[in-house]
């Protein structure tokens, strides 16, 4: 039976007596009943006194439904926590309260408590020995050596946070020289990054590491190395795991405010809404409108994001996404494309159908790492019918793209929307799931692709309207972005244009589906009223934010 | 606090713990396609033998080797495919690297001692390459300063340390080496444009082989080229090494082109022993450089040369192996040769000596010469063919 005084029992014993620091951590239980219990245990250690101090709650989970349940569960606790202070004596002295825990990282037991264990590892003040009895427990599979050591039910892995407002359970890194001397020299730069990292910022953040071990210079090592365009203003950095958006909030904060045009992360929510039967008049004029696409990108929670990924963790990316795929049916089924073991002909008719993706030149995605042990673990599926197609491994552990020719951009979302959510339920029944938090959205590796992630477009000719002045302003007004048709780095030919949505961060998938296509069909209207030589007018500007 | 040694690097590209989470067959890097030593020398047994491991900066095995997994072969030669990220990955990682190391430098074993001799007396000749063939002479080497880490692995603070210590050392140089400083990040339009015009301005690499070792981090902070008022001694800061040195002048006169070398480099050494600095150097390895192959002396001397009909004969490239040279076109190690104009250098870093190195250059590329000149003549060079060196 699993209660309070062998919960502390097994704390005592273990090495929790070797940390230095105020701590609260976090445990879950799993009992062979299938409840769910999460452990708080707040232990302060200070150097003038010789024993633990611990306060031991628990709060059983509403239901178990995989680690984001877990979280939901923990951020419960937004109360301070009170303390109590023992002297050499070990009578109680008096309390002490601690703000109430910030957001724990996601751990769980299957696939992730590797991830988990990690965390446990590069903890510097955690005892060795508890991390070393957790990765017995953990190496071994699952629940079996679990049952064996505790009993009654299978004790995972915990989360060591410390006081501070940050997510930094990483090792301290160690540093040969002080900030000052380490702050990079942006004087010559112009990108989002380089706009907010000031060297109190940079000196705040230069010693700390995610769970993983990923670092502050890595995630700018990109903005450092690619000062930017004086018209076009890159992010300049990137994440290199979940946690990084949290260890690194001094900076990535700012820089999503800029980027997504005064979105706060530390105040607003994102909605998430993939329900395309809210879509309204989604099917174009084809004479205008020559193919419809939407895109986006999804993470696979647990396993760090491609500037940081070892090889290990990206095949294993590749694993679980491939063999979700593998399960999806009708007119989604399809066949999975290998970039390490691609036939000639195979290789052909992808190029052929511009489904291809070539190994990244552009240097904001080489200096970030991105392109490492190309092309180990990269691949492309896409189904029978070639109107959904999924890139593994290459800027995000995922892209998703559903296209078709023509103007039905209606059942073009609709199948982006199956195929995603059918993906998340496959990964699900595995025990993974997608990186999202209410404040972000979908964790992507470029802060840009916040959110949503998603670029809804249409291929479109407007060839009257795109030579009016007004032009700019019209699409500006309707949150609408053009590019070539080559993509993001190429003009327009002709009078053909990429016209797609603008925002990422802030509006649901099926806002911004909708703005797009009211969008689009206003740019139509006004095409048309041209040719008959009738006046268009700017539509007033839309608002951003619901 | 306890600050354990092993705590994460902030400007490593890996984090080795994270990697100890996965068995190492799962990490294992996918080296069917690659042509390079690193692969060659690399089995799974060696890569879990040595992943654990870390030299005290925190370099890892994956560091050494992501450039070589990255980049399966090259065109014109075998690549080295890995490269040190400060001195102690020589030792740390000596299970790779010896094999590497033997097989790049002509079976050198791990027992062997490299000779270091810049004694320019020591050459024989050298001063009278004929001048209607050889456009120019030229020697350079690499130099690390010890107790830093090298390119790939070093942070902005350390390689800033280093320029200032390079700035330091060589603003003392007098005579002909007194010369200037120029940083790459501060430089005006003049400088730059004058600096390209002298074919001394090295660009930000551009070769995958360096870039994905990570060299190229943080370009141009901390780079930069000085050189003297001459314009005959070079040397580059925080390129592909800490410093490389070089020495060079129009014409066939080798043997002042070695001396000036061997004396500049040895007075830049006293220079940063009087500050407290040396160099990175032991008795087996010679000097330490970034990358395997530049082990030992370092030492390219080289000239480019016309030489229209020897190369097209068929067995110029027997008689360069036996020379022990090695020939590229005139834009570096990555060009090919054009209009007949060669760059023809010592092959070998490592198991000979500076002199011996550029005894050899001056001693085949005369054979050259004088087989170019019977050619022109319609003549046989058949007993002109040299003895393996």
């Amino acid at each position: 039976m699993l209660n309070k005084s062998y919960l502390k029992e097994v704390f005592q014993s273990s090495m929790l007596k070797d940390v230095m620091q105020p701590n609260i951590m976090f445990v879950q239980c799993h009992l062979l009943s299938g409840e769910v219990f999460i452990l708080y245990c707040v232990t302060i250690i200070s150097k003038n006194y010789s024993n633990i101090i611990e306060t031991l709650n628990f709060k059983r989970a509403t239901h178990y439904n995989g680690p984001y349940t877990v979280l939901q569960s923990v951020r419960q606790f937004q109360q301070p926590i009170q303390a109590q202070k023992a002297g050499l004596d070990g009578k109680q002295v008096g309390k002490e309260t601690l703000p109430p825990p910030f957001t724990v990282s996601i751990l769980s037991d299957g696939p992730r408590s590797q991830r988990s264990l990690s965390s446990l590892r590069s903890l510097s003040d955690c005892g060795n020995n508890m991390a070393s009895s957790f990765s017995r427990i953990l190496s071994s599979k699952r629940n079996v050596g679990i049952l064996s050591l505790v009993g009654a039910g299978s004790l995972t892995v915990g989360l060591l946070l410390n006081r501070e407002q940050h997510v930094s359970a990483g090792a301290p890194v160690r540093r040969v020289y002080p900030a000052s001397a380490e702050y990079p020299d942006l004087r010559k730069h112009n990108n989002c990054m380089a706009s907010h990292l000031t060297p109190a910022v940079y000196a705040k953040l230069c010693d700390k590491a995610t769970p993983n071990g990923y670092t502050l210079d890595q995630a700018i090592q990109t903005g450092v190395d690619n000062p930017g365009h004086p018209f076009i203003k890159t992010v300049g950095m990137v994440a290199g795991d979940e946690e990084s958006y949290e260890v690194f909030a001094d900076i990535f904060d700012p820089v999503i405010v800029e980027r997504h045009n005064g979105y706060d992360p530390r105040t607003m929510k994102h909605p998430t809404d993939l329900d395309a039967s809210k879509i309204r008049s989604g099917q174009f004029d084809e004479k205008y409108v020559l193919s419809s696409r939407v895109r986006t990108g999804r993470s696979i929670r647990g396993l760090s994001l491609p500037p940081a990924c070892t090889r290990a963790e990206r095949r294993e990316v590749e694993r679980v996404v491939v063999n979700a795929l593998g399960g999806l049916q009708g007119d989604l089924s399809g066949k999975y494309y290998s970039l390490t073991d691609m036939s000639e002909k195979d290789q052909q008719q992808l190029i052929d159908d511009h489904f291809l993706f070539d190994k990244p030149v552009s240097p904001l995605l080489t200096c970030a790492g991105m392109a490492r042990d190309w092309p180990d673990a990269r691949g492309i599926w896409h189904n029978n019918e070639k109107t959904f197609l999924v890139w593994i491994n290459e800027e995000d552990h995922t892209r998703v793209i559903s296209m078709e020719k023509g103007g039905n951009m209606k059942r073009v979302f609709e199948r982006f929307c199956r195929g995603l959510q059918e993906v998340e339920r496959l990964i699900q029944e595995k025990g993974w799931e997608f990186m999202w938090n209410e404040n972000l959205g979908y964790i992507l590796t470029c802060p840009s692709n916040l959110g949503t992630g998603l670029r809804a477009g249409v291929h479109i000719n407007l060839p009257r309207l795109s030579k009016d002045a007004r032009f700019a302003k019209i699409l500006d007004n309707l949150r609408l972005q053009k590019r070539g048709t080559g993509g993001v780095d190429t003009a327009a030919v002709g009078s053909t244009f990429d016209i797609s949505n603008l925002d990422r961060l802030g509006q649901s998938e099926v806002h911004l589906v909708q703005t797009l296509i009211d969008g689009v069909n206003f740019l139509i209207e006004c095409e048309k009223r041209l040719e008959k030589g009738q006046d268009i007018k700017i539509p007033a500007p839309i608002s951003q934010f619901k | 606090m306890n600050t354990r040694l092993d705590a994460t690097m902030p400007f490593g590209n890996t984090h080795n713990k994270l990697k100890m989470n996965y068995t190492a067959e799962q990490e294992y890097p996918d080296l069917s396609q690659h042509n390079n030593h690193m692969a060659k020398v690399l089995t799974p047994e060696m890569y879990a033998n040595l992943r654990d491991k870390e030299t005290p900066s925190g370099f890892t095995v994956d560091d050494v080797i992501q450039t070589g997994v990255d980049n399966p072969g090259h065109p014109f030669i075998m690549t080295v495919g890995c490269v040190a990220g400060d001195e102690e990955t020589y030792e740390v990682f000596k299970e790779l690297l010896d094999p590497v190391i033997e097989d790049r430098h002509g079976g050198y074993k791990p027992s062997d001692k490299h000779k270091t001799d810049l004694n320019a007396e020591n050459l024989q000749g050298g001063d009278d390459l004929d001048p209607n063939y050889v456009l120019s002479s030229r020697v350079r080497t690499g130099r690390s300063i010890r107790g830093f880490c090298l390119p790939p692995h070093c942070s902005r603070g350390e390689r800033r340390a280093i320029e200032n210590l390079s700035i330091e050392g060589l603003s003392s140089l007098d005579g002909d080496l007194k010369g200037k400083y120029y940083a790459l990040k501060n430089m005006t339009e003049e400088e730059q444009q004058q600096l390209i015009d002298d074919h001394f301005l090295f660009d930000k690499p551009v070769s995958p082989l360096l870039l994905a070792s990570g060299m190229a981090r943080d370009w141009p902070d901390g780079r930069g080229i000085w050189h003297n008022d001459n314009k005959t001694f070079l040397v580059w800061v925080n390129e592909e090494d800490h410093l490389r040195v070089i020495s060079m002048q129009k014409g066939g006169n080798m043997r002042e082109v070695f001396n000036r070398f061997c004396t500049g480099l040895t007075k830049i050494e006293g220079l940063f022993k009087e500050k407290g600095h040396e160099f990175m150097w032991n008795e087996h390895l010679g000097y330490v450089l970034t990358c395997p192959s530049n082990l030992g002396t370092g030492l390219r001397a080289g000239v480019h040369v016309k030489l229209p009909n020897v190369s097209k004969n068929e067995k110029f490239g027997e008689i360069l192996k036996k020379l022990r040279l090695q020939k590229r076109g005139t834009g570096g190690v990555d060009t090919a040769a054009v209009g007949g104009v060669f760059d023809i250098s010592n092959a070998d870093r490592l198991g000979f000596s500076e002199v011996e190195l550029v005894q050899m250059v001056v001693d085949g590329v005369n054979l050259l010469i004088e087989m170019e000149k019977r050619l022109e003549g319609g003549q046989s060079i058949d007993d002109l063919m040299p003895e393996q060196k």
